[in-house]
Parts: C-alpha cells; sequence; structure tokens
C-alpha cells in the first residue's frame, strides 16, 4: 500500500518525513497539545498506525530503512508511552472490579473477565439490523484488522519459552492456514471482501478508519513489538479468542439474513469453529504454561486481555457511529 | 519408535480438546472428519454443529460445554 493521506498536523509531519526520507518536522509538543477534538485523535492515531506498519509491511512510496530511523522510533516511542498510560487508566476500574471477584484459578477467572460487557455488540447489530450498505462500512472499518489478524501477536515466538510457543503456535497454525496459503484468515478474509465487492487490497480502507479503530489496531501492534510488554500481548490474543466464536454465529446469522456471499459468511463460520478451539488452548495452554514460568506477569496478562476487551468496546461503539446505526444500538 | 500418545484436555465447562486431524463418529452413527491440528468436541450438547464446540455452552451459563 501507499503511505495514506495525512488527517492533521502530525501525521503530515510523519507522512512528509516518509516520503521525502528526510528528517521529521514535528512539534516537539506534539504529546503534549493532542487537542481535545476527535480530529485531532484521528490525526494521532493515524500518525502511530503509519510509524507501527513501518514495522509491518511499510508502504510502497517510503523506503524500507525508514523502519529504523531514529527520529521516527523516538516519536514512535512518546506516542506509544502516551498510549500505554492511557490504557493503564483506562483498564483499571474493570480490572480492580474483576480482581474483587478473582478466584485464583486461571481459565476461570480468566473467562470470567471476558464476559465483562464493554461495549455495544458490532455482531448483534450485523444480526439484527444491518443494511447491506451498512454491512459494507462495517467491514471497511474491520478490515484495518483483518488485514494482519494474528500478525502481531506472532512476534512473541521468539521470546517465548518452548511450550508456549507450541501452543501459541497450535492456534497460529489455523489462523495461518494449517499449511495451506488458501486457508490462511487474512486470504479467507479479502476473498470475502471481493465477493461482497469491497475492495480487498491490504490497507484499502485505513484512510476512512475511525480513530478507535486505529487505536484498537495500534495497541495489538505496540503489545507485540515491545518485548517488555510480551505477557499482555498473551492476554490480548486470548481474550480476542475467547470472545470470537459466539459474536461470530451471529455474523453468520446477519450475513444470512442479509443473503452475503458464501465467501464471506465462510469466513466468519469458520470462526466459530476456530474459534471455540483457540479459546480454550490459548487460556489454558498457552497462558496456563506461560504462567507456571513467570507467575508474577499474571496481572500484566490479565491487563492485556482487558485492553483487548475495551478497545474491542470502544472501536464497536464507534464504528455503529460511523455507519449511522440508531442511538438506541450504540447506546445498548 | 512409538506412535504419539493421544493427548486429551478435558475442560471445565468447556469441550473437549484432543489434537486433530480426527474422525468422530457420532450416537447415530454418521462419521464427522476435521483436518483441523487441534478440534473441541461438544461435551453440553448445545452445540449447533455437534460434534464440534461452536461456543454456546458461554451463553447457556452451561457445565461441560
Amino acid at each position: 500500500m501507499r503511505c495514506p493521506t495525512a488527517r492533521g498536523r502530525l501525521s503530515s509531519a510523519v507522512r512528509e518525513a516518509l516520503l521525502a526520507d528526510r528528517p521529521l518536522d514535528a512539534d516537539p509538543d506534539h504529546r503534549l497539545d493532542p487537542g481535545p477534538t476527535a480530529d485531532d485523535e484521528g490525526d494521532r492515531q493515524l500518525a502511530l498506525w503509519m510509524l507501527f506498519e513501518l514495522h509491518h509491511r511499510g508502504f510502497e512510496d517510503v523506503p524500507d530503512d525508514a523502519e529504523w530511523r531514529p527520529d521516527l522510533l523516538a516519536l514512535r516511542r512518546d506516542l506509544e508511552r502516551d498510549l500505554e498510560a492511557r490504557w493503564r487508566e483506562l483498564a483499571a476500574p474493570l480490572l480492580a472490579e474483576h480482581a474483587a471477584q478473582a478466584t485464583g484459578d486461571l481459565a476461570t477467572d480468566f473467562f470470567a473477565l471476558c464476559e465483562a460487557d464493554t461495549g455495544p455488540s458490532v455482531a448483534e447489530f450485523v444480526r439484527r439490523r444491518a443494511t447491506t450498505e451498512q454491512l459494507h462500512a462495517v467491514l471497511r472499518q474491520r478490515s484495518v484488522y483483518h488485514g494482519k489478524e494474528q500478525d502481531a501477536a506472532m512476534w512473541a515466538v521468539p521470546r517465548l519459552d518452548d511450550e508456549p510457543t507450541a501452543h501459541l503456535l497450535a492456534v497460529a497454525y489455523d489462523e495461518y492456514g494449517n499449511g495451506s496459503p488458501d486457508q490462511v484468515h487474512s486470504r479467507l478474509w479479502a476473498g470475502g471482501l471481493r465477493a461482497a465487492g469491497v475492495d480487498d487490497a491490504y490497507g484499502a480502507h485505513v484512510g476512512e478508519a475511525v480513530p478507535e479503530v486505529l487505536e484498537q489496531n495500534n495497541l495489538m501492534a505496540m503489545l507485540g513489538l515491545q518485548r517488555r510488554l510480551l505477557p499482555a500481548s498473551l492476554g490480548h490474543l486470548a481474550a480476542f479468542e475467547v470472545t470470537s466464536a459466539l459474536p461470530s454465529q451471529q455474523w453468520v446469522r446477519g450475513l444470512e439474513r442479509l443473503r452475503a456471499p458464501e465467501e464471506l459468511t465462510g469466513y466468519f463460520r469458520e470462526h466459530v469453529l476456530a474459534d471455540s478451539v483457540h479459546e480454550q488452548v490459548a487460556v489454558r495452554q498457552l497462558l496456563g504454561s506461560y504462567l507456571g514460568g513467570a507467575p508474577d506477569r499474571r496481572d500484566d496478562v490479565f491487563w492485556g486481555g482487558a485492553v483487548c476487551l475495551l478497545a474491542e468496546g470502544r472501536a464497536g461503539a464507534a464504528v455503529l457511529r460511523a455507519v449511522g446505526a440508531d442511538e438506541h444500538e450504540v447506546a445498548a | 519408535m512409538s506412535a504419539p500418545r493421544c493427548a486429551v484436555l478435558l475442560c471445565a465447562d468447556g469441550p473437549l480438546v484432543v489434537r486433530g486431524p480426527v474422525t468422530v463418529e457420532d450416537e447415530q452413527g454418521a462419521v464427522h472428519t476435521s483436518e483441523r491440528s487441534v478440534v473441541a468436541l461438544c461435551r453440553c450438547g448445545l452445540s449447533a454443529q455437534r460434534p464440534w464446540c461452536d461456543g454456546t455452552h458461554k451463553r447457556a451459563g452451561a457445565s461441560g460445554g
């Protein structure tokens, strides 16, 4: 993909620095002046998304070695610090509430955390009342994530001991097609989009992604890239798996109601069964074996889980607003 | 060299997880196959896609999903 269009001061400075291959000309106070409006938030999240993308596939109009430019890494580090601090704070009430009811049994407690109601459900909206046009708008927002699927969590592989590595890769093997390129989930997703008449090119819809969707993706990249946050990355992955099968059932029903193409419905049908397996492996075996060797990282694992749940809640609410779901739905 | 031992994970309030690929013959004699590297088999009877777990045990609050 090409470097996306800027949304404001910061993303414009990053874009210019990338395209012209010259040092970043950002206001040194960029962090202190994030601005109160949604536009500013979108500007900041897009700037960070662009910096993270350098570590994924990069941009065809940007030199590959921009990935390791010190000026860009320094900005990324500043933005990540803000992002992490914000999400430590945002997750604190949910984690406090959860801790009060914790039993000490990992699986019981982790599944209980994932029962938390963190916002309106996009899947329920799709099941009950989305129009085809609204469905397509939802798909475009979701495509920011689904083009990558578990990529960010894969940075954990070289950092883990043998046992959690094996369990992580048992989950990933399915995500990445069990050795068949045609079954790689991001390719299934692209096939579903294509069949529905939605542009399936990698990164095609980043330009219209709402700030909360960019933030949700930035969080995954941050947890994945920073070795210090490894336990949170695992917790995030596990919570993602735990909260996938039932919503995927709702997606299937909604897509059947809308007579969506089978390629698209099949993507969600696959996730009902796949993620019913993945959630057990991720919580009991991946988190279980990881925390067996690092029991002092339990809070970090649960923080990562809470980040996943809360970011999905916020992104879901924002997506519903963006596609014009009625107020009642968004408030539900 | 002996064949790898079949490992089964019984999940509390959840399915039975076993290494795939598997062939399952159900109570009616129908045969179901899965090529997944790991599969989850329904234990609560509520799955709409038996013998595979579809996560419904959580919605039902049932024990033995």
